[in-house]
């Protein structure tokens, strides 16, 4: 069963990345962009009998690091 | 000084650091690979160095953090050794707990790799006890992700508990509060994105990084 887990930045925490694309937009004459925030897509390939707490656990202890970043799942 | 350096795919300052700690203390540190579930008994000193541990894939130290001998460091800095973390050794330490905050992607973008100039913050720490506080020296960076970050309230208990040992004289990397080295709370953890181990002989150009190997060595014989 594929599961896709977003990886994103928190609120308030700088993305360095995120600005230099934004930039670069502006550069290409793209207007209206107010704000790019970078961040991560994992796809999973899970056997049906993964659990939600599972899945879970995998962004807290690798996926994600919490310090920084938020997560959401899509199953 | 009993010390061991840890070696992952990938790492590449490994050696630098035993040649350093070698020069420093007269005794060759063991080289202890990723796979090691066990760490060499009495120890004093563990060095994780800098490098791209696994490609540095998903984030920088996130999946040397989770190496067999990550826990095996983690349980012998609870009970008290010394680690120094130095670079992705720094980021290695962060993702593993054992430090707080996060390293990410450099403010400009670029890899920064130059001479830092670096004031040393606290010579309260076996660290920094060579060097006085408020001392400016130089040791060079090389890295892409060193713009430490977290929440307020840590950084002002890192700084209200004199656990910023190292800042950034001047823009490096966009770190927060210009931190460049950090000690945990039982002071027996450093972690640092400047490279001591390359500034410790005079053909390096100057020695202002060997100090920090000579007060480990007074600390821990």
């Amino acid at each position: 069963m594929k599961t896709r887990v977003y990886v994103t930045l928190k609120n308030g925490v700088l993305d360095p990345q995120g600005k230099a694309i934004h930039h670069a937009l502006e550069g290409l004459g793209f207007s209206g962009v107010n704000d790019v925030r970078a961040g991560k897509l994992i796809e999973l390939d899970l056997a049906e009998d993964v659990s939600d707490e599972d899945v879970e656990a995998m962004c807290r202890k690798l996926l994600a690091n919490t310090v920084i970043e938020n997560y959401r799942i899509e199953r | 000084m009993k010390s061991a350096v840890i070696v992952f795919p990938g790492s590449n300052c490994d050696r630098d650091m035993a040649v350093a700690l070698e020069q420093v203390s007269g005794a060759r540190p063991i080289m202890v690979w990723h796979r090691e579930a066990e760490l060499p008994q009495g120890l004093d000193l563990i060095a994780v160095p800098g490098g791209f541990s696994y490609g540095d894939y998903l984030r920088s130290g996130a999946m040397a953090a989770n190496s067999p001998v990550m826990r095996a460091v983690k349980e012998a800095s609870d009970k008290g050794v010394s680690v120094l973390g130095v670079c992705n050794g720094f980021q290695i330490l962060t993702e593993a707990g054992l430090l707080p905050g996060a390293l990410m992607r450099n403010a400009g973008i670029s890899f920064v790799c130059r001479d830092s100039t670096l004031r040393v913050e606290n010579s309260q720490s076996a660290f920094t006890s060579r060097y006085e506080a408020g001392e400016e020296i130089v040791i060079p960076v090389a890295h892409h992700d060193g713009n430490y970050t977290a929440d307020p309230e840590t950084l002002d208990r890192l700084e209200g508990e004199g656990r910023v040992a190292f800042r950034y004289s001047g823009e490096v990397n966009g770190s927060a509060r210009d931190i460049a080295g950090i000690v945990n709370e039982a002071g027996n953890v450093l972690g640092m994105m400047p490279h001591p181990e390359r500034m410790v002989e005079p053909a390096h150009g100057r020695t202002d990084g060997r100090r920090l190997f000579e007060g480990l060595l007074e600390a821990l014989g």
